[in-house]
């Protein structure tokens, strides 16, 4: 596989990179531009609340796992910082600062510009994101128009850009194919294709990968990796695959019914767990996960 | 029991008792050399001395399976030969439209195979009619368990109902149904308050063990599973996997099929590879994750991230899918 040549998240028709654009860019590689703090999520319907207290940090080109059984507020506490959580759901205390701004203070208006703009997200089910009846190429390119307002010839190059970016191998016969001429492999990769269309600064993939084949499941890996590396993009993972999270992640989140049970550098958290619950997983994922043949071997090989 | 194409087979492969695996061979359809199903067949079926004196729960010969007709024909199965033992877990894995439901979907009897046998508990079911089939599966020696139990479940029937329904369906009186499903419930790890519920108002994981229970009501000997943990968390998976330990153990045939490695490597005494399906690869799961043989299973190995290795290099993996391709 060849590394795209383009900077993907720098539209052909954006702001020039001047020394200005360049002491920005400098600035905010210290700040974070995901920052949640303390963040509680309640059930309105029920009066119940059902995370309690998440807090992290994200600068760009870093990448944040979240693990946890189902149930236990990965997804929501991302649906918050993404600002589409389920109806009788709210923040009830603590805060999400996307690239320093308070989200309880957005209009709907600037969460639109936000969205896709500064904050993105890819889900488990890719099928279900695109519109079955409009060829995916058009779908992508009306991403890239209304989110930089490029015109329409422009914003079909960009789209050509990205599909070649995500590794779709022809590009051209993609841009227009229908969703269901496509793979989940080739979907998912169009999802990103999408979701990184206008630039964001922060991806989260809430169980991207685990529909996926193994293999595919590698490539799109790669692909999350060669844009972190390539464009600063920083990443949350959601993943119930505790060596997805080790491969991909600097630092993890251990969640256990809404609450954060362990914190800390992936390397620590998976080898040396401190917390009951995250040995737990550890063990469970070493006696009946690949661990269980690849450790030893691992071992065998290391002098 | 048929036994003309496995002697067949079994005199083609070199040595079937040898312990040692035989050299690894370039791609799928290595030139020279001895045809890969036949060393497969030969190593499945471990000589003389070895064969037991009960005849394997499940017996697939030279299997064969066509999709559409005329000029649209394709193959979704081809020389298929694998047989499962009582007691045994063998897992079926590859990636999408590689044939593992089609090989499922051939033991049921719900695609017609287009050559080869397929024996289910002693009876050689490949030339069955229709008529057959259903009164195979309605003896319930073979279960299946697919992977969405939403959709397996009816959604308006409480699940104590789901349960009983196969003993009702055969005439047994429901005061004794109701008495033999509550063991089962017992067996997969559910209070008995569920019996009461509806699918849709038990968590995922809870509904997969109900659709195991399900599987067990007629006391098959032979359960095969579509992918039944890849939509688990951690402690769930970890629960039916338990459950399939058990069930093994007490001599049923358990076949697990999925997309996964990782998911059936737990509990699988023998693996088996399909790609592009033809079975490429059958082994103890230790034999095929630490030593891969075929580029395929090569490239599944090699792509599986673990807490302590990283898929190989991206240029390894590249390498070996354009094998495949090449």
């Amino acid at each position: 596989m060849t590394a795209p040549s383009q900077n993907l998240t720098t539209p052909s028709g954006g702001p020039p990179a001047g020394p200005a654009g360049e002491a920005a860019a400098r600035d905010a590689v210290a700040a974070p531009v995901l920052s949640v703090a303390g963040l509680r999520i309640t059930d309105r319907a029920g009066d119940r609340e059902i995370v309690h207290g998440v807090s992290f940090e994200l600068t760009p080109g870093k990448a944040v796992g979240i693990v946890g059984e189902s149930g236990s507020g990965k997804t929501l506490t991302c649906r918050a910082a993404l600002g589409i959580l389920p109806p009788h759901f709210e923040v009830s205390g603590g805060s999400v600062r996307i690239a320093g701004t308070d989200i309880s203070t957005l209009t709907p208006q600037q969460w639109t510009a936000l969205r896709g703009g500064t904050i993105s997200a890819v889900f488990q089910d890719p099928a279900s994101y695109l519109n079955p009846s409009i060829r995916v190429g058009a779908q992508i390119a009306e991403v890239v128009r209304v989110k930089t307002g490029l015109k329409r010839r422009p914003a079909r190059q960009h789209a050509l850009d990205l599909l070649r970016a995500v590794h779709l191998r022809d590009p051209q016969l993609v841009y227009g194919q229908y969703p269901y001429e496509l793979s989940g492999g080739m979907l998912q990769r169009v999802l990103i294709a999408a979701a990184v269309a206008a630039g964001p600064r922060v991806l989260i993939a809430d169980e991207a990968t685990t529909a996926l084949d193994v293999t595919v499941q590698a490539e799109i890996l790669d692909l999350l990796s060669d844009l972190r590396d390539q464009d600063g993009l920083a990443l949350v993972v959601v993943s119930h695959d505790l060596a997805v999270v080790a491969q991909v992640c600097d630092e993890v989140l251990v969640m256990r019914q809404g609450e954060v049970v362990e914190h800390g550098p992936t390397g620590r958290v998976l080898h040396q767990p401190r917390h009951e619950y995250t040995r737990l997983l550890v063990t469970e994922h070493e006696q009946y996960g690949l661990d269980r043949f690849r450790a030893s071997r691992e071992s065998k090989e290391r002098p | 029991m048929t036994t003309a194409h496995h002697n067949a087979a079994a005199g083609a492969a070199p040595g079937p008792a040898a312990p040692d695996r035989p050299e690894p061979q370039g791609g799928t359809a290595p030139q020279g050399g001895p045809d890969p199903r036949e060393r497969l067949a030969g190593r499945d079926r471990p000589g003389t001395e070895g064969a037991t004196a009960v005849s394997p729960v499940l017996d697939i010969a030279g299997l064969e399976v066509h999709y559409g007709l005329r000029r649209r024909r394709r193959k979704a199965l081809h020389g298929i030969t694998l047989s499962v033992a009582r007691g045994e877990a063998v897992g079926v894995v590859g990636e999408t439209g590689s044939g593992k439901s089609t090989l499922a979907r051939a033991v049921l009897g719900l695609v017609r195979a287009s050559a080869g046998s397929i024996v289910v508990a002693g009876e050689e079911v490949t030339g069955y009619r229709e008529g057959k089939w259903r009164r195979l599966r309605r003896r319930g020696v073979v279960q299946y368990v697919f992977q969405d139990p939403l959709r397996s479940l009816d959604p308006d029937l409480a699940i104590g109902e789901s349960l009983a329904e196969p003993l009702l369906l055969r005439g047994v009186p429901r005061a004794e149904a109701v008495g033999r499903i509550r063991p089962l419930l017992a067996r997969v790890r559910l209070p008995e308050d569920l019996l009461g519920r509806l699918p849709g108002e038990v968590s995922g994981g809870q509904r997969q063990r109900v659709a195991v229970a399900r599987a067990l009501v007629t006391e098959p000997e032979l359960v095969i599973l579509d992918e039944p943990v890849s939509a688990l968390d951690s402690a769930n998976r970890v629960q039916v996997l338990e459950i399939l330990k058990e069930l093994r153990g007490t001599g049923v045939a358990v076949v697990l099929i999925s997309h996964d490695l990782g998911s059936v490597a737990g509990i699988a005494d023998r693996v088996a590879v399909l790609y592009r399906g033809e079975l490429v690869e059958v082994g103890t799961a230790r034999d095929v994750i630490e030593r891969p043989r075929h580029p395929y299973t090569r490239l599944l190995v090699s792509s599986a991230p673990t807490l302590h290795t990283a898929p190989a290099d991206r240029s390894e993996r590249a390498a070996l899918r354009a094998a495949l391709d090449g």
